[in-house]
């Protein structure tokens, strides 16, 4: 076995995984200032170690934007009692935080979030069948949601629960076939291949509009966000599945929305909008020095932020469905646009060939 | 450390890992007909997915990375979620209590004997000697093979579903009248 190939892994595994999560801290504070922006309010100003007033301008400033918020809220989470409700059944209550967070954690490992720095990939696992293995792996998330409603033993979190496996598993589809088209267009599973591809005949969402549209929108449902956050509507199912678990166990739940953001944001970028590529610069194609890997990543990065943002600023902007408009959009619009969607691209590339 | 990397060697880890997912395979398999601490549904279904899963494994180990993200995708990921679905509506408290009834366990054994006696017959007329499975572009042959060679089989099987599901349809559409 290739001594290299391990360490050179783990380097990025943890590099990936650090920066994700530093990424779903920081968004948890984006959000809050976001929708405070939005609601014409401050959001988070005040929360700062005792140091930080010692530290002239900077300090202030950041204390100002709310950059120690994540802290004080990742410490107040482990110092919270862990409260585990009589009448619950114990091993699914343990589990279900574990089983949303690990799938969320999983699918960033194929994608492709810079080209090549020195020789190495700038990608985890360049599998043949990344797509697929995405969809796969974000599938799987359903099961810590649907265990955590079952486990709670109570009505509400029940409610969210089931009402959470059948949202996702009506959009799954209607996102799986949306991306039939650029898988018709491209002629490969790969994520690493779908990015050159787009380097050299533009991005893929000049081609397929539509089924940009249809993902981005099912990606809102399977994150459970609004406008589809049925699963953890507040005002009528209390808190949904989460609504009896608390401190560290919730803020997995957290950890897993926000990782589950972080990712359908990094899947939009790669499969629509070119990975980290740009059209201009000579950004296009693989990285031949150091400085240019560095730029590829920071490319990616910043169009993932966009995506990130888009998410929050849909969240405050709109009003949540009612259930069965949630599932006429899934089953009777999508699901048929999709497919018409699938025909078209089929007609263009045999009339072109 | 000349060692460890002999250890570590590719075909000595494919082994290694062939084991522990045909274990896994096996052990949560049975688990989900014949769990002796919890009589749930819902550990059932989640065994099964486990077992799935692991099968996945398998697929991978033979470099079948299609059929790995597929079985993961449509079984694990759909039609399980399906079944919980179907768990979670029902009266679990009666499904638990119910004992094990002594024709649905003799038919359970003559099933899988049968299942057993078949996959013999297979494996002794496998032939050991055959090319290693290809690595690249399996997709691609994969979806070829589907569409030329094996065209009326995949079709009349997907007449199968449709008719299931029209007969699901029909079912449900009466009890309403």
């Amino acid at each position: 076995m290739d001594w290299n190939f391990i360490i050179f892994s783990l380097v990025k595994l943890a590099i990936i995984v650090g920066v994700v999560q530093g990424l779903v801290a920081y968004s948890v504070l984006a959000e809050r200032k976001i929708s405070a922006w939005i609601q014409d309010r401050v959001g988070p100003n005040r929360c700062a170690p005792p140091f930080a007033k010692y530290i002239p301008v900077l300090g202030p400033l950041l204390t100002r934007w709310g950059m120690f918020q994540p802290l004080a809220d990742g410490l107040k989470f482990m110092f919270k009692e862990d409260f585990t409700p009589a009448g619950v059944k114990k091993i699914y209550f343990f589990l279900a935080p574990a089983i949303a967070v690990i799938p969320a954690m999983l699918t960033v490992a194929v994608i492709p979030f810079g080209s090549v720095m020195g020789n190495q990939k700038m990608v985890l696992a360049d599998l043949n069948v990344g797509i697929l293995y995405t969809f796969g792996i974000v599938s799987m998330g359903v099961y810590g949601i649907v265990l955590a409603g079952y486990a709670a033993n109570s009505k509400y979190p029940m409610f969210g629960g089931i009402r959470s496996s059948a949202q996702m598993i009506s959009y799954e589809i209607a996102m799986g076939m949306s991306v039939i088209p650029v898988l018709l267009i491209v002629g490969n599973l790969n994520l690493g291949k779908i990015i050159s591809w787009q380097a050299d005949h533009g991005w893929l969402v000049m081609y397929a509009p539509i089924a940009f549209v249809i993902f981005m929108v099912s990606s809102f449902a399977e994150t459970n966000r609004t406008p589809f956050d049925l699963p953890e509507a507040e005002t009528e199912l209390v808190g949904g599945y989460h609504t009896e678990y608390g401190s560290m166990k919730f803020a997995l739940f957290f950890l897993a929305e926000y990782s589950n953001m972080v990712s359908s944001s990094a899947m939009m970028v790669t499969l629509f909008f070119g990975g980290w590529t740009l059209p201009f610069w000579g950004l296009d194609h693989a990285a031949t020095s150091l400085g240019m890997g560095i730029a590829h990543i920071l490319v990616f990065l910043v169009k993932m932020l966009f995506f990130m943002v888009v998410f929050i600023w849909v969240r405050w902007m709109f009003p949540r469905f009612r259930y069965d408009q949630l599932m006429d959009l899934g089953w009777r619009t999508f699901l048929p646009l999709a497919l018409v969607n699938i025909l078209i691209t089929a007609l263009w590339l045999w009339m072109r060939s | 450390m000349e060692q460890i990397n002999n250890l570590l060697s590719a075909s000595n880890v494919t082994d290694v890992l062939f084991y522990v997912f045909a274990a896994l395979t096996l052990l949560c398999a049975v688990l989900v007909v014949a769990n002796p601490f919890s009589r749930n549904p819902v550990t059932s279904a989640m065994f099964l997915v486990l077992t799935i899963i692991s099968m996945s494994g398998l697929f991978l180990l033979l470099h079948a990375f299609f059929l790995a993200a597929v079985q993961i995708l449509v079984y694990a990921g759909a039609v399980m979620v399906l079944f919980l679905f179907v768990i979670m509506l029902l009266d679990l408290k009666e499904e638990q209590r119910r004992r094990i009834k002594f024709f649905g366990l003799a038919a359970g054994l003559v099933s899988v004997g049968i299942v057993v006696s078949i996959f013999v017959k297979a494996l002794a007329s496998v032939k050991t000697d055959a090319a290693p499975p290809t690595l690249e572009g399996e997709t691609y042959a994969l979806g070829k093979l589907l569409f030329t060679q094996y065209t009326l089989p995949f079709e009349i099987v997907s007449v199968l579903l449709l008719v299931a599901m029209v007969g699901v349809i029909l079912l449900s559409k009466k009890k309403l009248e």
